[in-house]
């Protein structure tokens, strides 16, 4: 069964129907945008019921030799990771698809292509985290940048252009320094292997001397760190996501950053066991500078831009990610998954209400919007609701993972998880400020006849809402499937008690 | 091995269930809101009370049952279950949350029947109900801590009830993040008690400790953790500083949640973690601190409020001091502190209820310099708020003299100067306490009318005074019944091991009768002095009189509590925020530009001979990729 190969190939035949249509009759693209991205996350749920959770490794794997002169496969497989993350992006897809139905009309360029593009990034999502294959995952990794691109820069707002060459410059200036890696892990696999090799199984067989490790691995923790993005290296995250159609950035921080933080737990942590040990540190460092940075900034933004706002929480819900995954614990690596899972929903859902928002009262600045909770209860509840998964409020599914990255992370390193516990006091204030500012208070002038969410967008909203109440209460669902690769992920580091009470 | 009962769940379920349907449900619910929702608060009560029977009807070592309902969170030993706990420290919270809850909710009928959200309202109440129970009837820190951030969420809501105002807002946030900070407390006990234990049950710590797994320094942290969680959701010192602003809910609000319930969490806490305070004397001694500041801090501020809200909730603070106080004396001090606990829930819930009556009356006016001479005018709330004065101010037989004179009675024996010390903190806080309850009590009902001109003050309809009568009887009889024979103390000694700490046949510091006359005296004093400036005869000012002393601004001032957060905190914090935001965007980003630009430059040749490097992007990529092919190629050669 090429499962995957299907999954992955039917937006992408999607998107190619949508261009045949005629450009006018743009509710018809819709319609079949909608309706193939629905097929697809029921196929690909019914895949996941297929699904093992008691193995390790890789299952639903496909190869075929593809440049055999390089040793290069076309190679997929998922692990629980790969699985959550692909099934995260095809629940998303329909909901951003339905949430956006009106995003693309008066731009720049026609509705159908607007959702063609959104077809073609579903196809490379699935692609980049299900590649076995280092050179098959380089090219979605990149090809994904273009489909954003043209997102951004077509669809988008405000400096759309300028906000679209830097997320390209930024992604390229990784990419590049990622390939120059790959470039060297197949110089050391012909020589060490006899034959040269892309398989990510066969590269962690590999033994590099510590310079050329180190250096392979800087290569690609760069490349993702921009991706997920870390302190320093992302500045260009609130300028695309304030450019980008609330939907567009839907995806790009609830599923397309990921891909970095995947990156790290796929490629650096597997093939660079020992860089990894020798930069982890000065990761969870950065991390920690992340969770604060990001924080603060979110505060400033308070006064600010809305979609500004909601980027930089993502900031330093990824410095959360990466704190969990370089704490090297079974706890922190499960957490930084279930994080990554659980942050695509909240971020979806504060990213689709913001975009109605702005969308009604025709403005992104926090302070325009006010005494919305009387004017609009349900777009105001629902806002109130995907905020308070931001900021981890227990009961809800990102409490879970977020209180699992610390506990992990107090295990190996207390002082750091002490200081990062202290990023729960910011996220109240990055959270309850916007709410105060936007939900409460007298209603501001020019929001006295805004207009509730519709049937349309309750529909699309409701599903996200129901997962992160329902995940706060059974996340060990998820867990379960996470938990054997995330195990073994850290048994293969090597790296002494890596859980809590061992004494 | 403790029993099962099946029942558990449905104590949070019936009115978690019914908190979903009010806040879903539509406009057509409005009519019946009410109804549902004090229904599904006395279901629980009722199941409350079923397992409080069963409970007696087992033998005091095998009373406790637990109900597991599914695995929560298991990575590696991190294992987590969704289970449920009930024992004798649990049941008297069950009884109190539901108990009082429903006469409350049965209150807020009539309290709030002219707002048009009373639906939203008692969704909330039931959210809160539910919190609060999950909070006292989980098994693990980690379960606790569900509750214990739902119940702040439940006290956000119905702060901010009116957010429309934007200082309600502001008093909702305030209380969140302030909680916050407490709860990062909590976090951290959990961490620790993990790595140190393997385990975040109550069961598995209580066995680690016993096991001797944990240094002493560990477990003093862990007890400090576990006190900063107390101090924030409890509003003690230096943490205290949300609750007065909380007042800017409904009364009923303040009733249920900022005086009987919620702010006591923390001493359930202390309470429930008495393994690790019993060996962690640090910490132990923290606790006694904590509340001994505390004691004295409230009952200043209570001093000097004129809004009769404020003057309660700083009453509370204090209240809560006492019980702190108590579980940092050791074993039989956590029974005295439930005992403070539950009467104290009793008279300051019936004294909020009374306030609220009074507002009710007075077109929602809290400026007791506005009050006076209604006794005449709302007898049933004159009655009711009294016999609830007399018991806070701790006269025989009312609850708060058995309550409060045991409490005063293991400070004194603490030992040594630490006795001497705590003791006459604990005296002096009862003179305070006197004196300002005695000021609300004249202020409000004593004196002449001070009212403004459309005020026409009435008795509350008979919803809001029959729960203030019940709560009433419960402040009169309360203490008398908990101590005969010491009931409750044996009760409660299956869970505390009060019997092993030998008080009782310890030497006391003083014989209980000398300590009784001690506490009265210093209520006489301070009820004589209140009289003497507020009694008969004497005017009160419209307005806070201004040439007072620099003592009395700051006690106004609420001690330099919100002057205090805002130098050492909110500034500094703005000002980093601010740097912060500059370094973004000038250094970092700038740094980025800068690059950036000079990449558009070089790019810009190339571009010339492009259609624009936005198409060329696609070649990009296939560039990419056929130089890795051909660098490769090369290579294999």
């Amino acid at each position: 069964m090429n499962s995957l190969t299907i999954l992955g190939a039917l937006p992408l035949l999607g998107s190619a129907a949508l261009f045949l249509l005629p450009r006018a009759n743009e509710l018809l693209a819709k319609r079949v945008a909608l309706g193939v991205s629905t097929v697809v996350a029921v196929a690909g749920l019914a895949i996941a019921m297929n699904f093992d959770r008691s193995v390790t490794g890789f299952q639903l794997v496909e190869k075929y030799s593809w440049i055999p002169a390089f040793g290069i496969n076309f190679g997929l497989g998922v692990d629980g990771m790969a699985l959550l993350l692909i099934l995260l992006a095809l629940i998303l897809t329909p909901i951003v698809i339905l949430a956006c139905w009106n995003e693309a009309e008066g731009s720049r360029w026609s509705v159908k292509t607007f959702f063609a593009l959104l077809l073609i990034l579903e196809t490379m999502m699935i692609g980049v985290f299900a590649a076995t294959d280092i050179f098959l995952f380089y090219l979605f990794f990149e090809a994904m940048l273009i489909p954003v691109y043209f997102l951004i820069g077509g669809y988008g707002s405000g400096e759309r252009a300028a906000a679209a060459v830097k997320f390209l410059l930024y992604s390229l200036f990784g990419g590049l320094l990622m390939l120059a890696s790959i470039i060297g892990l197949y110089v050391v696999s012909r020589d060490q292997l006899g034959a040269p090799t892309f398989d990510v199984t066969e590269l962690q067989k590999l033994s590099l001397n510590n310079q050329t490790e180190a250096f392979l691995f800087l290569g690609f923790f760069i490349a993702f760190a921009i991706k997920a993005p870390l302190w320093p290296f992302h500045t260009w995250l609130p300028d695309a996501a304030k450019a980008a159609t609330p939907g567009t950035s839907v995806l790009l921080l609830g599923v397309l950053d990921k891909v970095g933080t995947y990156g790290m737990i796929r490629f650096c942590l597997t093939l660079f066991p020992d860089a990894s040990k020798q930069f982890g540190p000065t990761i969870i460092v950065l991390s920690l500078i992340s969770i604060f940075y990001g924080a603060f900034l979110a505060i400033w933004q308070s006064n600010g831009d809305i979609k500004r706002l909601i980027s930089y929480t993502s900031i330093s819900h990824f410095g959360f990610i990466t704190l969990g995954i370089f704490a090297f614990t079974a706890q922190g690596q499960s957490g930084s998954i279930l994080y990554m899972v659980n942050h695509g929903f909240s971020t979806a859902a504060l990213f689709l209400i913001a975009g109605w928002m702005i969308a009604r009262r025709n403005s992104s600045k926090v302070q325009d919007f006010g005494g919305l909770q009387r004017v609009t209860p349900v777009l105001a509840w629902t806002f109130f609701i995907a905020g308070l998964s931001s900021l981890a409020l227990p009961g809800l599914s990102s409490f879970v993972s977020e209180f699992l990255v610390l506990v992990g992370t107090f295990v190996r390193y207390p002082l750091a998880a002490v200081i990062g516990t202290l990023g729960i006091i910011l996220a109240a204030l990055y959270i309850l400020i916007p709410v105060q500012r936007s939900l409460h208070g007298p209603v501001a002038p020019g929001n006295e006849n805004l207009k509730d969410l519709n049937l349309r967008e309750k529909i699309a909203i409701a599903p996200v809402i129901a997962l992160i109440i329902f995940f706060g209460f059974f996340p060990q669902i998820l867990l379960n499937v996470i938990n054997p690769g995330a195990q073994a992920s850290i048994s293969a580091l090597n790296i002494g008690p890596s859980t809590g009470g061992d004494k | 091995m403790n029993g099962t009962s099946q029942m558990l769940v449905y104590l949070i379920a019936i009115p978690l269930f019914s908190a979903t349907v009010l806040l879903l449900g539509s406009r057509a619910l409005d009519k019946v809101g009410h109804i549902i929702g004090t229904l599904a608060s006395t279901a629980a009560f009722v199941v409350g009370l079923l397992e409080f029977f069963a409970m007696l009807g087992r033998a005091p070592e095998n009373r406790a049952v637990t109900q597991p309902l599914f695995t929560w969170i298991e990575v590696g030993n991190f294992n987590v279950g969704a289970t449920l706990l009930l024992d004798q420290l649990s049941i008297c919270f069950v009884l109190l949350i539901t108990g009082v809850g429903t006469l409350i909710h049965i209150y807020s009928i009539a309290y709030m029947s002219h707002d048009k959200d009373r639906r939203r309202f008692f969704a909330f109440l039931n959210l809160f109900i539910a919190a609060m129970l999950l909070l006292v009837l989980g098994d693990s820190y980690l379960s606790l801590y569900v509750g214990w951030e739902g119940v702040g969420l439940a006290s956000y809501l119905l702060i901010g009830f009116w957010n429309q105002k934007p200082a309600y807002a502001t008093a909702a946030k305030k209380a969140f993040v302030a909680n916050r900070v407490g709860d990062v407390g909590l976090s951290l006990a959990v961490m620790i008690a993990f790595v140190q234990f393997g385990s975040v049950s109550f069961s598995g710590v209580a066995e680690g400790v016993e096991a001797g797994k944990a240094s002493s320094l560990a477990l003093n942290c862990l007890g400090a953790a576990l006190l900063l969680a107390a101090v924030g959701k409890s509003a003690q010192f230096p943490l205290q500083a949300w609750l007065g602003d909380a007042m800017a809910g409904p009364t009923p609000v303040s009733a249920l949640i900022h005086a009987a319930t919620m702010v006591t969490a923390g001493v359930y806490l202390i309470s429930r973690s008495h393994f690790v305070f019993d060996v962690a004397s640090v910490a132990q001694l923290l606790v006694v601190i904590v509340g001994a500041i505390t004691l004295l801090f409230g009952a200043i501020i209570g001093m000097a409020k004129d809004d009769i809200k404020k003057a309660l909730a700083a009453s509370t603070m204090s209240q809560i001091g006492y019980m702190i106080l108590a579980t940092g004396l050791g074993p039989v001090g956590y029974a005295f502190a439930m005992m403070h606990l539950l009467t104290h829930g009793f008279f300051k819930a019936g004294m909020f209820l009374g306030a609220g009556s009074v507002m009710h009356g007075m077109n929602d006016e809290v400026d007791m310099r506005k009050y006076g001479a209604l006794r005449k005018y709302m007898p049933v709330t004159f009655i009711t708020f009294g016999l609830g004065y007399l018991a806070i101010i701790g006269v025989p037989p009312f609850a708060g003299f058995y309550s409060k004179d045991k409490i005063i009675e293991i400070a004194l024996d603490a030992g040594g100067a630490k006795g001497i010390i705590l003791g006459s903190i604990t005296l002096l806080g009862a003179a305070i306490t006197a004196f300002y309850m005695s000021r609300v009590m004249l202020m409000t009902f004593f004196g002449s009318k001070r009212w403004e001109a459309d005020a026409h003050p009435h008795e509350s309809p008979a919803l809001m005074t029959i729960p203030m009568v019940i709560l009433a009887i419960g402040s009169i009889s309360a203490g008398f019944i908990f101590n005969l024979g010491d009931r409750f103390i044996n009760f409660l000694n299956p869970v505390f091991h009060s019997d092993h700490s030998g008080h009782g046949e310890k030497e006391h510091l003083l014989p209980p009768i000398v300590v009784s006359a001690l506490a009265l005296t210093a209520v006489a004093i301070g009820v004589s002095i209140a009289i003497a400036k507020y009694g008969r005869g004497k005017s009160i000012p419209a307005v806070a009189p201004a040439d007072v002393s620099v003592w009395t601004k700051v006690a106004r001032r609420d001690l330099l509590q919100d002057d205090l957060n805002e130098a050492l905190f909110m500034r500094p914090g703005q000002e980093l925020t601010k740097a912060l935001a500059i370094v973004d965007e000038k250094v970092i980003d700038g740094a980025v530009r800068g690059v950036g630009s000079l990449t558009l430059d070089v790019a810009s040749g190339v571009r010339r001979t492009q259609t624009g490097f936005v198409r060329s992007y696609a070649l990009w990529v296939i560039v990419g990729a056929v130089g890795i092919l051909a660098t490769i190629a090369v290579m294999s050669l």
